[in-house]
Formats: structure tokens, C-alpha cells, sequence
């Protein structure tokens, strides 16, 4: 105790050193405890894209393509499924609710996606967030369309502005011989940011794809004359043919599995069914080795800010000759001679992570609002993780080994010196 | 008790490689002695208290500080040996610049348990070294008699056997210089403390009741200078 009030005093003693050497640590630390908050934000907002789901269903394919295209609107689909397969699933006993998802259209570069009402009530994100309308309504028309916020601000559309859809996904304007400009829709909601892909994309009917294509054959726009004007469209005249995929919610999590083995050998139709969380997995392995080399960094940085605490502790040592001397002939052996640089060099180490630690929640309190809705990402303000702890740990235990150079070095010196320095 | 305070016997010593900077016969120092030791600079002086402190080893022969053979003790009990019996005033700068007069007085208690167990009250101590409304104050703000007299107070908290005193009116005043003595006999005889006192200031010497001269009992020195 004696020795921990003396080091405690020294470093105050040197206030102007002490307090930068804490901040560089504090600064390296606070910037690998944000980086590890970082990547599990990312990680979390990543896996809660979509949550109550238990199946996402479509053509069978690949399921990392699946994932893709129904959840992140990336890629294309290969097929479509029948709108009786869905019908059927939809009705099946163990299943709670579903969202159908037509997809192919686009409006400058936002995908279009036809679905029903039931989007807007059981779609959930970030564990039980719902989807809500920052204006106006669900589609209550065929050529009625809702905005994700992104499509909204992006475009500076309105409630009530003409939204004229593109046929197919290429990014930017479709092209002008293949959009759907006799049947324009109009805005009617636009909702609220969720930070997930959902606010990059409109929403229509399924019967408003029905529509769209009524008069198409084969992909391609009708011909001359062959055109059906939308004032002879109406709801109950659009029959959905098909759909591109289905999220799916089962009424007990235990029969997700049993499901999940029908439709996989459901012999109507060829169908595949998968599990989001499993697939979002392995989605996030194989984009995972930014945020390792992020990791990397930071760990530099940290080596860095300990680095400068060795460089001034070291570089003290001099002009503490003669308060070693003293501590000798008081009765102070090397051992506690090195015990009290360890003390300072690991004290040091604490009040950096602290400092750490005070700023990075200091920081993330402040522009976690700012950060969400700028990237879409949310980082959870939460006491460290785990490996936040090991951080902080290892980081404390780095600085009282980097002690013993200093300390020995002082231990050297008073070897040498014994009781005989003169200043 | 009986034991004297410092006995040496044919103590032999050099750093390392160098020349041979002690070769003591023979010096006894009684208990209750107060020594005047001379001798120019790079006779040995601050050597000889190394030794004795047991801060140095290495030497032949035989060293023994109030009945201990220094050589017997291990590195921690040296220390240990020395924070509790043997106080220590440097020339200058004896102070721990970031502790106050007080926690610099009581250092050595806190840090040897030995010595706190005899650790009379720091008050007592420092009012009769004239330092008493010192004690709260930084270190830094202190002029050097007052420093020294601090460090005397420290040296004395818990009437250390052997008070070990290297060249410490060196750098005060000729005043100041008496009143240091003064302050320093005095509380030597209350706790019965051996006074070791190294000094070129020769002045001072008949104050002493016995002078040393390092330069008739070291013969290294003297071969050397014959040589």
C-alpha cells in the first residue's frame, strides 16, 4: 500500500507527462473498444435485418441467393414458385402467418416489391421492432405505393407524387422501351427508417405486379394496339400468378424443422426453404475479414500508446536517480525499487483503460443516433462484451510487463549507484 | 547491547576492475560515539558508508554494523536491516520531491514495519528539530536548512542505532551550520544514536568526541598516493 501511494504520488508529481501518456492509451483503447462495438453492432444489425422468421421460401437454388434477394434485395432470382404452392404453405397448419414477395421491378435503381398486407403487420426487425408509417398508408389501390424512408429522401418523392416503374433491376433509369409508364402509382406512405434493407425499396401490391405485366407476353411489352389502358384494372380482376419467395413464421419454433423438411420434398413443386439466422451466418463468415483486419489495426494502435508509456517512463528514469538513492537509504531494496515502476507503469495502464472505457460510452451515448441513421447501423451502448473485458485485461496486464524495463533498468541503477549519486 | 556499534576488520574493497579503494585493518566505533570522519574527496568516504549502510558488498574481511555481520544478511534483510536501524542524511536533496515533509519524515516507518513499531510521534520529533509548522508542506517549498533538517527528522523518527550523516552542513550557512549540529547532538542523545559524521569541514571536527581520519586507517589510499 505503502508503494502504491508513492507511485500514485509520483505520477501526479509528473502530471503533465502522466496525463498524456493516460490519454494516448485512453485514445487507443476507446478506439478498440468502439471497433469492437462496431462489428458487433454490425454484426447485430446484420442478424436482425429480420427476426420472428423462421423460413424464408422460394425456387429451389441456392439458399446464400435466396437470403440475398428476399431479405437484402440482392441479385435476382432464377425462378418463381406458383401462387397455389404459396396458397398451399400459407394455409398449412403449424404455419402462423406469411409474406409473400414478388420481386423483378425496379423504380431508379430501388427495387420494387410486391407483397400484401400482411408486410406491414408481421414483419419484424431488430427482434420486435414492426414496421411503421412515417406518412400516409398501406397500398390501398393496385397503383398505390409505399416508400422505404431511403427511396423517399433519396428521391424527394411525396404522399400523392406518380412513381412510373422500370421491368428488371439494371441500376439507374429503366430502360425507356421496357418501363411501365402507362401504369403509374401513386405514393401512398412512405415509412419510418428502420436501418435495414427495407428502406431501400417500394411496395406495392401483388396484384400491382399483376398489372404492371397484364398486357406483357413472354417478357417482352406489348404490342402496338395490344395494350390495356389502367383504367380497366381493378384489384378484383388481377390474378397473381406467381410469387418470387415467402417468409414464413411458424406458430411453435419446434415444427420450423418438420416444415422445413416438407417443403424441401414438396412434390408439387420444386422448393427450397431456409433458416435465416443459419444462412445470415454464413453470409457474415464470408464478408467477416474486414472487421478482422480493423481488429488488426486497432491492436497496432494500442501497441503504440503502450509504446509511448514505456518511452516516458524510460526516459523519467534519469532524472529519478537521485529519489531512488533516497528510497535505498531508507531501507527500499530493488526489489521494491521495481515494484514501484511496475506499480506506476501498471497504474498508468488502469487509468488509460478507464479513460478508455469513459470515452468510448461518453462517444457512442452521443452519436449512436447519429450513426444509425447515417449508416444504418446500430451500435448498442452496453457495458463491454467479453472480449471488450479481455481487452482491457491484456491491456492492464501489457502495461505492468512493460514495467519491469523501466524497473529494471532502475534496478541497475541503483545497483550502480548505491548511495552515491550527487545531482 | 554491548556489542559496539561498527566494527571492521581488514575489509578490503574495490568496484569491479578498479583500483582498491578501501583496505581497513582495523576501526571500532563505540555505541553512543559521535564521530567526526574526514577525509578529501576520493578517500573512500561515501565507500566506507556504503559498507556500512550495506548497500555495497562484494568486499573481504569483515564488516559488522551494532553486533550484525552484514555479510551475513541476504539482499532483502540488508534493507530491511538498514530502514530499521540506520539513518541515513545525504549532502542534498534527501527529500522525495512529490511527498510532503510529513510523509517524507515518515517513509521509512511505512516502509520497514520494524521501524514504524518504534516510530515516536513525528510532532515530537519535528518540534524539536524547529519543523513542526513545516510538516504539511510540499518539499519544494522548503529552503535547503529546512530540507536538511527534514531529512534529519527522518533519519531520527524512531531513534535509529546508527545515524549515518554524509557531508550534511555542507551546503548550509555557517549559522545554520552550528544550529544543525546543535539540533543533531541533541536529539542523538535522547535516543542514544550513534553519530557517524562525514564532513571536510574540519571546523566542526572539535565538537566530536573522536575524530577519524580516513586517510590514517584506509592504507589503500595511502599506497596508492605513495605510488
Amino acid at each position: 500500500m505503502v508503494l502504491l501511494s508513492l507511485a500514485w504520488k509520483s505520477l501526479r508529481n509528473r502530471l503533465l507527462t502522466t496525463s498524456l501518456t493516460v490519454l494516448s492509451i485512453g485514445l487507443s483503447m476507446a478506439l478498440l473498444l468502439g471497433v469492437e462495438n462496431v462489428r458487433v453492432g454490425a454484426r447485430e444489425s446484420f442478424a436482425n435485418t429480420i427476426s420472428q422468421t423462421d423460413l424464408i421460401v422460394g425456387a429451389r437454388g441456392g439458399s446464400l441467393q435466396l437470403l440475398l434477394y428476399s431479405v437484402f434485395r440482392i441479385g435476382q432470382a432464377t425462378n418463381n414458385i406458383s401462387y397455389e404452392s404459396y396458397q398451399h404453405w400459407k394455409n398449412h397448419p403449424a404455419v402462423a402467418w406469411t409474406i409473400p414477395y414478388s420481386l423483378g421491378d425496379s423504380h431508379r435503381g430501388f427495387r420494387v416489391v410486391g407483397t400484401t398486407e400482411e408486410f406491414y403487420q408481421h414483419l419484424r426487425f431488430r427482434r420486435d421492432r414492426q414496421l411503421e408509417f412515417a406518412a400516409g398508408h398501406s397500398p390501398k389501390d393496385v397503383f398505390d405505393v409505399v416508400l422505404g424512408s431511403d427511396v423517399a429522401q433519396t428521391l424527394n418523392y411525396k404522399l400523392g407524387d406518380k412513381v412510373v416503374i422500370a421491368h428488371g433491376v439494371a441500376a439507374g433509369r429503366g430502360i425507356a422501351d421496357n418501363d411501365h409508364a402507362d401504369k403509374p402509382f401513386t405514393v401512398s406512405g412512405i415509412l419510418k427508417k428502420t436501418a435495414t434493407p427495407v428502406d431501400r425499396s417500394l411496395y406495392i401490391q401483388l396484384e400491382g405486379i399483376t398489372a404492371v405485366h397484364i398486357d406483357w407476353a413472354d417478357g417482352a411489352p406489348p404490342m402496338a394496339g395490344e395494350e390495356i389502358p389502367a383504367s380497366k384494372i381493378s384489384k378484383e380482376n388481377m390474378k397473381v400468378e406467381q410469387i418470387t419467395s415467402f417468409l414464413l413464421r411458424c406458430k411453435t419454433r419446434i415444427a420450423t424443422l418438420q416444415l422445413q423438411r416438407e417443403i424441401n420434398t414438396y412434390k408439387e413443386e420444386a422448393m427450397q426453404a431456409i433458416i435465416p439466422g443459419v444462412t445470415l451466418q454464413e453470409l457474415w463468415r464470408t464478408i467477416g475479414y474486414a472487421e478482422d483486419a480493423l481488429q488488426v489495426v486497432t491492436i497496432f494502435v494500442i501497441l503504440v500508446g503502450l509504446l509511448g508509456m514505456l518511452v516516458s517512463l524510460y526516459t523519467s528514469l534519469n532524472e529519478r536517480r537521485r529519489e531512488m538513492a533516497i528510497l535505498r537509504a531508507i531501507g527500499a531494496g530493488p526489489g521494491k525499487i521495481i515494484a514501484l515502476l511496475v506499480l506506476e507503469s501498471g497504474l498508468l495502464a488502469f487509468a488509460g483503460c478507464v479513460v478508455g472505457v469513459v470515452m468510448i460510452y461518453g462517444l457512442s451515448f452521443i452519436f449512436q443516433p447519429i450513426v444509425e441513421q447515417q449508416f444504418g447501423l446500430y451500435v448498442p451502448v452496453q457495458p463491454p462484451t467479453t472480449a471488450g473485458w479481455i481487452y482491457l485485461g491484456a491491456v492492464i496486464f501489457a502495461g505492468i510487463l512493460i514495467g519491469f524495463v523501466p524497473a529494471w533498468k532502475a534496478y541497475r541503477n541503483t545497483l550502480a549507484d548505491g548511495l552515491s549519486v550527487r545531482v | 547491547m554491548s556489542s559496539p556499534a561498527v566494527v571492521l576488520r581488514d575489509v578490503r574493497f574495490r568496484y569491479r576492475s578498479g583500483p582498491e579503494i578501501l583496505d581497513i585493518p582495523e576501526l571500532t566505533i563505540a555505541r553512543g560515539e559521535r564521530i567526526f570522519l574526514f577525509g578529501p574527496s576520493g578517500s573512500g568516504k561515501t565507500t566506507l558508508l556504503g559498507l556500512l549502510a550495506g548497500v555495497l558488498t562484494g568486499y573481504t574481511g569483515t564488516v559488522e554494523v551494532l553486533g550484525q555481520d552484514m555479510a551475513k544478511l541476504r539482499g532483502s534483510a540488508r534493507d530491511a536491516f538498514r530502514g530499521a536501524h540506520i539513518g541515513y542524511i545525504f549532502q542534498l536533496f534527501n527529500l522525495i520531491p512529490y511527498l510532503t515533509v510529513a510523509e517524507n519524515i515518515t517513509l521509512p516507518g511505512r516502509l520497514h514495519p520494524a521501524r514504524g513499531k518504534q516510530a515516536g510521534d513525528v510532532t515530537a520529533v519535528a518540534k524539536r528539530l524547529g519543523i513542526e509548522h513545516l510538516l504539511e508542506r510540499s518539499v519544494t517549498q522548503l529552503s535547503v536548512g529546512q530540507q536538511q533538517r527534514v531529512a534529519a527528522a527522518r533519519a531520527l523518527l524512531g531513534g535509529p542505532e546508527l545515524l549515518i550523516a554524509d557531508e550534511p552542513t555542507s551546503s548550509l550557512d555557517f549559522d545554520h551550520r552550528e544550529r544543525f549540529l546543535d539540533l543533531l547532538f541533541e536529539n542523538c542523545a535522547l535516543s542514544n544514536s550513534t553519530l557517524l559524521f562525514v564532513s571536510h569541514d574540519r571546523s566542526l571536527a572539535a565538537k566530536f568526541d573522536r575524530q577519524l581520519s580516513l586517510l590514517d586507517f584506509n592504507r589503500a589510499h595511502r599506497t596508492e598516493a605513495a605510488v
